[in-house]
């Protein structure tokens, strides 16, 4: 089976901090595709490109609410519904590890893929008019001159939680198949048929669980305190501690 | 969604232009019309399709790099569409060249069969960009395929029936009574598809689109302090009362008053004027509610700024 590179989003660990939209800005603003224009940055009304987002939704009614930071970005759908409709075939999957990615020179900027995209992953760059989407830092994670250690999305290095995992999920033994297997991972809106690479791993809560009979203790059945009578030298023991 | 100004022309030029080129196609071949007037119909059917062309690259970030879109035929209706309109414009050049020329008739009619088959097949392929969409429920049925047909052919109907009021009234009634049977058709067609739209249930919900299986979930940020691509180019941002106002133009200026104004003032220049503009308002006021009606999964990540 081919590869398909995938980010995994552990939500029981992501606080929210918004570290993965930043660093990513940073790393791709700066890349060859070009920057991510902004406008009114300071201004009243600022807007601008994203890969990433860090989103935040509230589940539950008061006083029995928790709340869910939600990083959502390209998701890398194994079957992308934004890749047949494109006209110029400017977006496309790479069969080599599954990224899906725009050619900016060849992107008319329709808008067609990001109409054809459930999950709102597609941007339009408002200055150079083109689609602009998570590309997995394609140029970095195969970047050879790289430590192998670098050689990941900017986001998941940059997460302080390690909320972000990154890799395979076709081979079965990757830490991210292993997270989706293990954790619970699940995809985003599966009632399409998109099949997202992308996982989330669900919030998971540890708890005690504390029976009632299991506050009285049970290795006293008689209730009776206090010393036990020393055994006696002939009983048979179970090492040479108790025997003497 | 929100209605780009440039679809909503291109699509109703575009179809208007259709429409009147089968229309044209359908009185020659029942009555053999006059060679001039058979040559002002496809000089307007070529301007109509070819305003909506123009129109169209209004849409396009990068409209110099339009003729790329003709690479992926195999897979996107658009693209199918991208080669079907300049091939449906040529073949309705070439027929009128002919028809002007004298070409012998059995090429003249072989291309306005052509002409009639490329017509039919850009009315499926400019519905089925939307039509294909699986998660845009309002659009995912083949009531889109038949409304943009029937309503195109309408207004080239009504558009028909204006050019025979001028240059050759003896075909104005029968233009007109065209227009008002296919209009109803169509119009008919479009009360089915409100009426399936307003029962849809969306098949996404917060629940599924961040996989918390909760009743209750409200978002508190989207991510951003201000707006993005995401919250301009899904939601019409239109109030409530402006989308009213396009429904009500939508339902009675599409055919009900038109054709209650050819029905009343008959088939004259002045009421076919009045009668194809006010019926164009109504599919401008249907194409605009086409899009705002449509409720995209994505506007379920976009519901709160702070």
């Amino acid at each position: 089976m081919s590869k398909q590179l995938a980010l995994v989003i552990d939500l029981n660990v992501c606080v929210g901090c918004h570290a993965c939209v930043t660093s990513c800005k940073e790393w791709n603003t700066s890349g060859e595709a070009g920057f991510l224009s902004d406008d009114n940055p300071y201004g009243r009304d600022p807007t601008g490109t994203f890969f990433n987002r860090v989103q935040t939704f509230e589940v539950g009614e008061y006083p029995d609410t928790e709340t869910v930071h939600f990083p959502k970005s390209c998701l890398h759908c194994e079957d992308p519904p934004c890749v047949p409709v494109c006209p110029t075939g400017a977006s496309y999957k790479r069969a080599e590890d599954g990224i899906v990615l725009v050619d900016f020179d060849k992107c008319i900027g329709c808008k067609y893929c990001a109409w054809a995209c459930p999950y709102g992953a597609r941007e339009l760059d408002e200055h150079q008019k083109v689609m602009k989407k998570c590309t997995l830092c394609v140029d970095r994670i195969t970047d050879t001159s790289l430590d192998e250690r670098d050689r990941k999305p900017a986001c998941v290095l940059a997460c302080p939680t390690s909320a972000r995992l990154f890799g395979d999920i076709h081979d079965p033994g990757s830490e991210v198949s292993v997270a989706i297997r293990e954790n619970g991972g699940y995809p985003l809106m599966p009632e399409w048929g998109t099949k997202p690479a992308n996982h989330y791993l669900p919030r998971r809560k540890t708890r005690m669980q504390i029976h009632a009979d299991e506050l009285v203790r049970h290795d006293n059945p008689l209730k009776v305190d206090g010393k036990l009578p020393r055994p006696a030298t002939s009983d048979p023991s179970l090492d040479d501690v108790t025997s003497w | 969604m929100r209605p780009a100004w440039s679809v909503l022309f291109f699509t109703t030029l575009a179809g208007a232009g259709q429409g009147l080129f089968l229309a044209l196609v359908a009185g020659d071949f029942l009555f053999g019309l006059p060679r001039p007037w058979l040559l002002a119909g496809a000089a307007a059917c070529l301007a109509l399709t070819f305003a909506g062309l123009v129109s169209s690259t209004f849409h396009l970030g990068h409209p110099e790099r339009g003729w790329r879109a003709a690479a992926r035929w195999r897979t996107s209706w658009l693209s199918r569409e991208v080669i079907v309109l300049p091939a449906f414009l040529a073949s309705v050049f070439f027929w009128a060249l002919g028809l002007w020329l004298g070409w012998p008739d059995r090429l003249v009619t072989g291309l306005a069969v052509l002409g009639v088959l490329l017509a039919i097949v850009l009315y499926v392929c400019t519905a089925m960009i939307y039509a294909c969409l699986p998660f845009l429920q309002e659009w995912r049925t083949p009531l889109t395929v038949c409304n943009y047909t029937a309503l195109g052919l309408t207004t080239g109907t009504y558009a028909a029936a204006l050019l025979a009021a001028i240059w050759h009234p003896p075909m104005a009634t029968w233009y007109a009574t065209g227009a008002l049977v296919v209009g109803s058709l169509a119009y008919l067609g479009r009360l089915a598809s409100l009426a399936r739209n307003a029962r849809l249930r969306p098949k996404s919900t917060l629940a599924t689109a961040i996989g918390v299986k909760h009743p209750k979930i409200v978002q508190i940020a989207q991510g951003s302090m201000g707006g993005s691509f995401n919250t301009r180019e899904f939601f019409h941002g239109r109030p409530r009362e402006v989308v009213r106002a396009y429904r009500l133009a939508l339902l009675w200026l599409l055919q009900p008053v038109p054709a209650l104004l050819l029905l009343v003032g008959g088939a004259s220049v002045a009421v076919l004027v009045a009668a194809l503009l006010l019926h164009y308002a109504g599919v401008l006021a249907e194409r605009w509610y086409f899009f705002a009606e449509a409720k995209h999964p994505q506007n379920i990540y976009y519901q709160a700024i702070a």
